[in-house]
């Protein structure tokens, strides 16, 4: 008999000889108790946490934390129901005019978590006879909802827009509508597309855009609006999905748009249609904390401060860094072997970091993915390049003249 | 100008041999995942310079079905046909 289990052998060999050459199983990594946004215990150990994309350090805010006690106390603790049947509270409509207001939109659509805002969205607009553009580091929510849609799905390559209108030329004349697919900020490598030259493309070929400002939203732009606000492309996107669960601190998905067709998109999208809908107290401590970062500018100004001086420090010790500065700065390695060593030497040395292996990676080189917040101090982002420096030592991944 | 399944798969050939860590008596028939080592993301961006070559875009559903460098071949000359 065939073991079901037998497509896993391949999976388990590599995780066999991961925790072999480091001693740990990066993916279960178990925060103990957050000491703050920036530290927590892990080992029993105070660590410095610098992968958690809690970027506005959100997930600690004590008025979110009042609104959430707030309204458990008041509504309960779940909603029992989707969105379409039992599960909207007068909390889920309001959230939802909050987002759209703050996006300057139409409408908004809540979901329950930012993965199946993507599945949903893509899946729900590209219908048969469509064609789903997506760039070629696409993050998986966006594949997943890619594979659940019936449309032709044409990957471009990643941040090029001459390859992107190429693409599309090469669609002229055929029936069906372009929904063209990008990105605000690069989850593992922290790099922002040219949006301006995507929109022109857009433009010109008549097709429609989403953005997913996921790691960007609250991050860039004068008010946190993501890459179009910050590009001034607001009004040539389409739709703008994003999460609650990086800059806001909680959990949860959302689409903008002013199209008035996204009523009916709430009809026919199954990730929002067939789950759960958000608690009560995700909802009121995700208002309370988009009231935080609206009126706290300055914590946008203070994490690309603290953004720049980390990768200034990577960049300073020789490291292959990302090359522009966003709050996601990935450190490029040769080899997995020299990553595993690295990242475990970090968390022994109290700095917790992302562990990316290909093929979760754009090329076949694994990546150290940090992510900074606006709530880490010039100290610890200091603590945190020096121990880099002592890890890459030694991994034996420090350039040699360094 | 019109591609048969045999020149495209001879291109491909001719495209995977740039690689060095590709074995060097690779055929047609050779599965591109198996007897290749390619990861999904390694296939995805090789078909990428394959899409490049033959001014074609090959959807990423018809991936799926394909094994071995010949299916690959057969699906572009598909696809230009169409076009």
């Amino acid at each position: 008999m065939t073991s079901i289990f037998s497509k896993f052998d391949g999976i388990a060999g590599a995780l066999g000889s991961l925790m072999e050459a480091g001693g740990r199983n990066p993916f279960s990594v178990v925060i103990e108790k957050p000491v703050s946004s920036t530290v927590g215990i892990i080992e029993g150990r105070e660590t410095l946490l610098f992968g958690t994309n809690n970027y506005l350090g959100l997930s600690q805010s004590p008025r979110a934390i009042k609104a959430a006690q707030e309204a458990a106390a008041t509504c309960g603790v779940g909603t029992t129901g989707s969105r379409i049947a039992n599960g909207t509270q007068s909390l889920h409509r309001q959230l939802e005019r909050r987002i759209a207001d703050y996006f300057g939109r139409r409408d908004a659509m809540v979901f329950s978590t930012g993965y199946q805002a993507n599945l949903g969205m893509i899946s729900t607009l590209a219908g048969k006879d469509d064609y789903l553009i997506l760039d070629a580091d696409s993050h998986a929510s966006i594949y997943d909802g890619s594979r659940l849609s019936p449309a032709q799905v044409i990957r471009f390559r990643h941040n090029d827009a001459d390859d992107l209108y190429k693409r599309l030329k090469r669609l002229d004349g055929t029936p069906g509508a372009k929904l063209i697919v990008v990105e605000g900020i690069y989850s593992m490598t922290g790099n922002v597309p040219p949006i301006a030259e995507m929109v022109a493309v857009k433009r010109e070929t008549g097709a429609y855009l989403l953005v997913d400002e996921a790691h960007s939203f609250g991050v860039m732009g004068e008010h946190g609006r993501g890459i179009a606000e910050q590009a001034g492309v607001e009004a040539d996107v389409d739709f703008i999905v994003g999460t609650f669960s990086k800059s806001l601190g909680t959990v949860g998905g959302y689409c903008v748009s002013d199209h008035p067709e996204l009523e009916l998109v709430r009809l026919n999208c199954r990730p929002y249609m067939f789950t759960a809908s958000l608690p009560p107290e995700v909802i009121a401590a995700t208002m309370a904390a988009l009231e935080d970062m609206a009126e706290h500018p300055e914590l946008r100004t203070q994490l690309m401060d603290n953004a720049a001086r980390l990768h200034a420090g990577f960049h300073g010790l020789g490291l292959n860094a990302s090359k522009q500065v966003s709050p996601v700065i990935a450190v490029t390695l040769e080899e997995i072997g020299q990553a595993i060593v690295m990242w475990n030497r970090l968390l022994d040395l109290g700095v917790y970091v992302n562990l990316s292996l290909p093929p979760a990676t754009p090329d076949s080189r694994p990546l150290l993915r940090c992510s900074v917040m606006a709530t880490h101090t010039a100290e610890q982002i200091d603590k945190a390049i020096a121990i880099f420096k002592q890890a890459a030592l030694d991994a034996n991944a420090l350039p040699a003249a360094a | 100008m019109s591609e048969t399944v045999e020149s495209v798969s001879a291109l491909i050939i001719q495209k995977l041999l740039a690689n060095p860590k590709v074995p060097r008596d690779i055929d047609g028939n050779c599965k591109i995942m198996d007897d290749l080592a390619f990861d999904s993301l390694a296939v995805m961006n090789f078909v990428m310079e394959v899409e490049d070559s033959m001014d074609v875009s090959v959807p990423l559903d018809k991936l799926a079905d394909i094994r071995t460098i010949n299916d690959l071949a057969a699906c572009v000359v598909d696809l230009k046909n169409k076009g």
